[in-house]
């Protein structure tokens, strides 16, 4: 395995910036002004979250590619992003769910990753956690209200959780890059954080009146780039275009 | 700015001598500087035209967000992505101020939202053009918000509170905006050959356009000599149209782009820049809703209301359910 520090820093930055990504795609399309608002300000804490931690992954890799490289000139097989912040948007409860399953995973990493042993990561951390302590807030408020709203917005939230919690176990998968982080005390363990998390989801979920679906069935191979969806290849086809077209060009 | 045609009361300025005490003494005020406030009383056109120009203005921030929505999944950098996100973000937060502006008067932020989405109340014509490439982004930010900032900053001393008030805060913003956009044309500009090429084609589609943004002359309007009297307009659009095109063309000249104007030069006697008007048939064209966008817009803008109706339903229902339990809390 080269660089596993490389690798668990892509992990979370290519996290953030294509969930930052699919969230910048509402811009303008929201049910209601404070809802566009708030999408846009969650898109751009993402993405500012992206810039730090591709670029300390390119400093720690050392090959001279800064978070810009990293972010517009890899192909699907490197992204190391988790299968279900690629999931398309769906409707806006769709994209609601989707950000509180991983809101309710990410602020939780992120409080771990504040007692990292190396004192870069640990200030990102800490610097993100503001922002993703709010996602949560909002993202569970969300879930609740149309959770718990009327018949066709409980229906549609339950259609959402089931879509989604295939999606869910990956984030909790093990394995040597994680190990190698956690020998060094640099982050933690992912499974060990599954009970929180499913503490705080079933309060939500009971809260939304919602049911957590019982089959825990985890997709993977987006952590590690060994399967990702189709939906990545044509967000990059996308997001990758201006510079892929132009790579003489300065932006 | 992006308020446009506004219509007040065609009746001509009345002299203070022909106003009933109530109106003589309210324009005493506003000839005095005096800010007016939402609980103080008001002619009725006055009260009509804010919520015109007030509701246009922020109908405008509002559809502004899709042109340049249009690029922030294609931004080329980070950086760029960031920066265009938080200017997106906010004029999303400038409708919401003018929205709330406009409700002081005694209008629902809904009731507007109905009248721009069956198209009875309308936005700046600026935003029925497409963006076309990235150099856009910069020309939108350069010209459209510079164009904008001429006529908002004046605004700051209307006479109505709230309106100011919002205005001071906008401006602020809009200033940052335009600055971003000149740096984007800086970098295109100064690019490689494809670069510079988009910088000028971005420059060709939007001068007619921006200066259209100010509206027709309006030097024999009774229209405009009214809400000038109200101080909600402050200056003739010919003269902001003049202030910008001033300060606009040696920013040009600077990015070494050609302003698409065979006729532009300085005029040593006035103090001016000479220049060509737009095409003002296509002005109206484009109000009537046959510029290039205003179909995908309004549609882009329905499709928004009409699919968010569920979520805005459910939230409601849910504080309505939160508000009962309390209620029930409360009575045991």
């Amino acid at each position: 395995m080269t660089q596993p520090q490389f690798e668990f820093l892509t992990r979370l930055g290519d996290n953030t910036l294509v969930l930052g990504h699919r969230v910048s795609e509402w811009c303008g399309h929201a049910p209601v002004l404070e809802e566009d608002i708030a999408l846009a300000n969650t898109a751009l804490d993402l993405i500012g979250q992206t810039q730090l931690w591709l670029g300390l992954a390119g400093e720690v890799e050392g090959k001279g590619r800064d978070a810009d490289t990293l972010a517009f000139h890899r192909d699907v097989w490197d992204f190391r992003s988790l299968l279900l912040v690629e999931q398309p948007n769906g409707d806006f409860g769709q994209t609601m769910m989707r950000q509180f399953l991983f809101d309710a995973w990410h602020s939780n990493y992120l409080a771990q990753l504040m007692d990292s042993s190396d004192s870069r990561i640990a200030a990102i951390a800490e610097k993100s956690t503001k922002e993703v302590t709010y996602h949560l807030e909002r993202s569970s408020d969300t879930v609740i209200g149309l959770g718990d709203g009327t018949e066709e917005s409980h229906v549609r939230m339950q259609k959402a959780l089931d879509r989604l919690w295939p999606f869910v176990g990956e984030m909790f998968v093990s394995d040597e890059v994680d190990a190698a982080m956690v020998a060094e005390g640099i982050a933690p363990d992912p499974a060990s954080l599954r009970g929180e998390f499913d503490t705080l989801v079933n309060n939500v979920l009971t809260a939304a009146t919602l049911t957590r679906p019982q089959d825990d069935f985890a997709h993977k191979g987006g952590k590690t780039g060994g399967r990702h969806t189709e939906h990545l290849g044509h967000m990059l086809t996308q997001m990758q275009w201006l510079q892929r077209a132009y790579p003489d060009a300065s932006w | 700015m992006y308020a446009q045609m506004i219509k007040s009361t065609g009746e001509g300025v009345k002299s203070l001598d022909e106003m009933d005490p109530q109106e003589r003494a309210f324009q005493e005020r506003i000839n005095a500087n005096d800010k007016i406030e939402p609980k103080d009383w008001m002619p009725d056109g006055y009260r009509k035209n804010l919520i015109r120009q007030i509701g246009q203005h922020a109908h405008s921030e509002i559809v502004g967000q899709l042109p340049e929505g249009n690029w922030i999944t294609r931004a080329p950098t980070l950086e760029r992505k960031a920066i265009l996100l938080a200017k997106v973000q906010d004029e999303a937060g400038h409708g919401l101020y003018l929205y709330c502006a406009a409700e002081t008067l005694g209008v629902s932020r809904d009731q507007m939202t109905r009248d721009l989405l069956s198209g009875k109340m309308k936005y700046s014509s600026i935003f029925n053009y497409p963006t076309l490439t990235w150099a856009d982004m910069g020309a939108v930010g350069w010209l459209v918000d510079g164009a904008a900032i001429m006529n908002q900053v004046p605004l700051q001393r209307t006479s109505y509170g709230p309106y100011a008030r919002a205005m001071v805060r906008i401006c602020k913003e809009e200033s940052f905006h335009q600055r971003q956009g000149y740096d984007i044309m800086m970098k295109m500009a100064n690019g490689t050959e494809a670069q510079r090429k988009m910088a000028q084609d971005a420059l060709n589609r939007f001068w007619g356009p921006s200066l259209m943004m100010f509206g027709p002359s309006d030097e024999n309007s009774v229209h405009s000599a009214q809400s000038m009297a109200w101080k909600i307009k402050m200056n003739s659009n010919d003269e902001l149209r003049q202030k910008f095109v001033d300060q606009t063309v040696p920013q040009a000249e600077y990015l070494g782009l050609t302003v698409p104007d065979d006729t532009l030069r300085w005029n040593e006697e006035r103090g001016h820049y000479d220049f060509a008007q737009p095409d003002w048939d296509e002005f109206f064209d484009v109000l009537k809703g046959n510029g290039p966008c205003n179909t995908e817009r309004l549609e882009a803008r329905n499709k928004a209301w009409d699919e968010g109706r569920w979520v805005r339903e459910g939230l409601l229902a849910h504080a309505a359910k939160k508000r009962a339990a309390a209620a029930q809390v409360a009575a045991e």
